[in-house]
């Protein structure tokens, strides 16, 4: 009789194409970035080790710290608003539109907002400058048209209104996910709960605070972790509408470093930011993946 | 609630809607618009007609024919590649149990949050290196990757839940696990690697960084990054820039309204999981 191998290990040689992959493209770049941030490399000759020096300039560089500022406005654009519209639209998809007007009309609904989403970021800027140009751009032309020409402005062009402004446009962009997302999510919620709410005689706004908001925390934390996590990253939308300008006003981390890669090739700064950006996204991942854990414990009855 | 009540939200809806909307309508009608009426009449009036020479000189000064051939080839070779790779690791994940199989998962998502700004330079100085720096394989090779740590995480989740059974009897009826692979799992799973394929043909085709660190010359680079450079020079005037932004919109519709379904359903259980 033959021994039984055990069956456990024998599955590992399928993993052996994606471990080696993932070596070569993912573990030893980013192991290589890590390390290089400790040093002062430009790109050629051999790396010198710095220490902790390209940290320490970081501490005191207005422009690294702007630019996590700037970070602050993007998560407000691509989590916080699209989180909160897209909760309300969804509920209001879902319940009015859905149940009165049949599903159809929401999905229509639905689909109009979703299709930024497949939008690539660099096309969605172009569409985005070309509307918001200072001259002959359609936002001026219907400011001026409807009587309001001295609302026109250099959207982003001025200093201190780029930021507002790609803030908009990335509003745009996101709101489709969490709509989806959240009217996915509200399809599992028990309908008895809102007849119990209905019975009791709550209005929609208390039945969406609630039932409806309770019942899809777990989908509220998902859309806010990885939306977050989005607006860190986002460097697309920046490059194409305002490339980080004017001066500076809009700049974020990642075009941050992308500059200081292949502009200024500060190699081992450019390391350094971002390392400082992983860090941080890895942190609030952590972060997220334990309250979303909460939110789906919590909700077993 | 009332039907006094119902109507105003439908509006309002269908309102916040066509504002999403409005920017690719915009964007068609002034495509189609010579530049002489484009700067006399604006952006806002109706074209008088169909003024085609536009876009057609766009297409051509940007080569768009094989800008789209680049994208086509590259987000398709991720696609099939990302989900194989996606396969063979939730296989050993979720069907095979290894051990550790926590950990390798973690790694997975860990891998997945990571910033391509902490890898870009490497991948660019590795590249280089290797005498694949400026080639579309590079950039499938990296994109396939990328993908695949989603698709494994994903993927691995889903054959958790594949009945055992199934698997049990084709092993007692003498199949090995490559057949158990290829003859049963990858065909019961078919819908969700539908989704997979899609996500990633989608998410390969938008992706704008490290295409724009590793593709540079003009007969290598894709749809985005083509546009992308074109917007960030600064150098188009209001036509050109109008007639680069509907040659963008164009694929990204098509793909909408093909893969609809599949999108929304791909979003729901890639969230929930």
């Amino acid at each position: 009789m033959n021994v039984p191998v055990r069956p456990r290990d024998s599955y590992a040689p399928f993993l052996l194409p994606g471990a080696l992959a993932f070596l070569a493209v993912v573990i030893v770049p980013f192991l290589m970035n890590t390390g290089v941030s400790f040093t002062d490399w430009q790109g050629v000759g051999s790396p010198h080790w710095s220490g902790l020096a390209n940290y320490r300039e970081l501490l005191h560089d207005s422009e690294f710290w702007a630019s996590f500022r700037h970070s602050l406005f993007m998560v407000v654009a691509m989590a916080a608003i699209p989180t909160a519209l897209g909760l309300v639209l969804a509920a209001a998809l879902f319940d009015y539109v859905g149940k009165h007007f049949g599903t159809r009309i929401a999905a229509v609904l639905r689909a109009c907002f979703y299709l930024p989403q497949v939008l690539p970021v660099a096309v969605a800027g172009i569409v985005w400058s070309w509307i918001l140009a200072p001259d002959n751009g359609s936002l001026n032309a219907l400011l001026k048209a409807v009587g309001l020409g001295s609302w026109q402005q250099d959207w982003l062009g001025d200093p201190d209104l780029a930021l507002y402004t790609v803030m908009g446009v990335l509003v745009w962009v996101q709101i489709g996910f969490p709509l989806v997302v959240f009217m996915a999510g509200l399809g599992r919620v028990d309908p008895q709960l809102y007849e119990a709410a209905e019975l009791d005689g709550a209005g929609w706004w208390r039945r969406f605070w609630h039932v409806t908001l309770p019942q899809i925390r777990p989908e509220v934390y998902v859309v806010l972790t990885w939306c977050t996590i989005a607006a860190l990253k986002v460097f697309g939308a920046v490059y194409v509408l305002t490339k980080g300008g004017p001066g500076g006003a809009t700049d974020v981390p990642s075009y941050f470093s992308f500059t200081t890669f292949f502009e200024k090739t500060q190699v081992g700064y450019g390391s350094a930011i971002s390392t400082v950006l992983t860090v941080l996204i890895l942190a609030l991942a952590v972060l997220g993946l334990k309250l979303q854990g909460r939110a789906e414990d919590g909700d077993t009855p | 609630m009332t039907a006094l009540r119902r109507y105003p939200v439908l509006v309002a809806l269908g309102l916040a809607a066509l504002f999403m909307v409005v920017p690719f309508l915009i964007v068609a009608v002034n495509a189609v618009k010579s530049p002489a009426e484009y700067s006399q009449n604006g952006p806002l009036s109706l074209p008088h007609g169909l003024y085609l020479d536009g876009l057609k000189g766009f297409w051509q000064r940007v080569d768009y024919s094989q800008k789209l051939v680049n994208s086509v080839l590259i987000s398709g070779s991720v696609a099939l590649l990302a989900t194989a790779l996606s396969v063979l690791n939730a296989y050993a994940i979720g069907i095979g149990r290894i051990r550790g199989r926590t950990w390798v998962l973690a790694f997975f998502v860990l891998a997945n949050l990571l910033p391509q700004e902490a890898l870009v330079y490497p991948l660019y100085y590795l590249s280089k290196e290797a005498g694949l720096y400026d080639t579309r394989l590079s950039v499938i090779i990296v994109f396939t990757v990328i993908q695949s740590a989603f698709g494994t995480y994903l993927l691995s989740a889903v054959l958790g839940q594949f009945p055992r059974e199934i698997i049990e009897a084709a092993r007692i009826d003498g199949a090995n696990k490559w057949q158990i692979l290829v003859r049963i799992v990858v065909p019961v799973s078919r819908p969700t690697l539908g989704v997979l394929l899609v996500f990633f043909f989608i998410w390969t085709w938008n992706e704008f960084l490290l295409p724009l660190v590793m593709l540079i010359s003009n007969d290598n680079q894709t749809v985005s990054v083509a546009l992308g450079v074109l917007q960030g020079q600064r150098l188009m005037d209001a036509t050109m820039t109008n007639a680069a932004a509907l040659l963008g919109v164009l694929p990204a519709i098509v793909f909408f309204l093909v893969f609809q379904r599949t999108l929304t359903r791909g979003i729901a259980v890639g969230a929930v999981k």
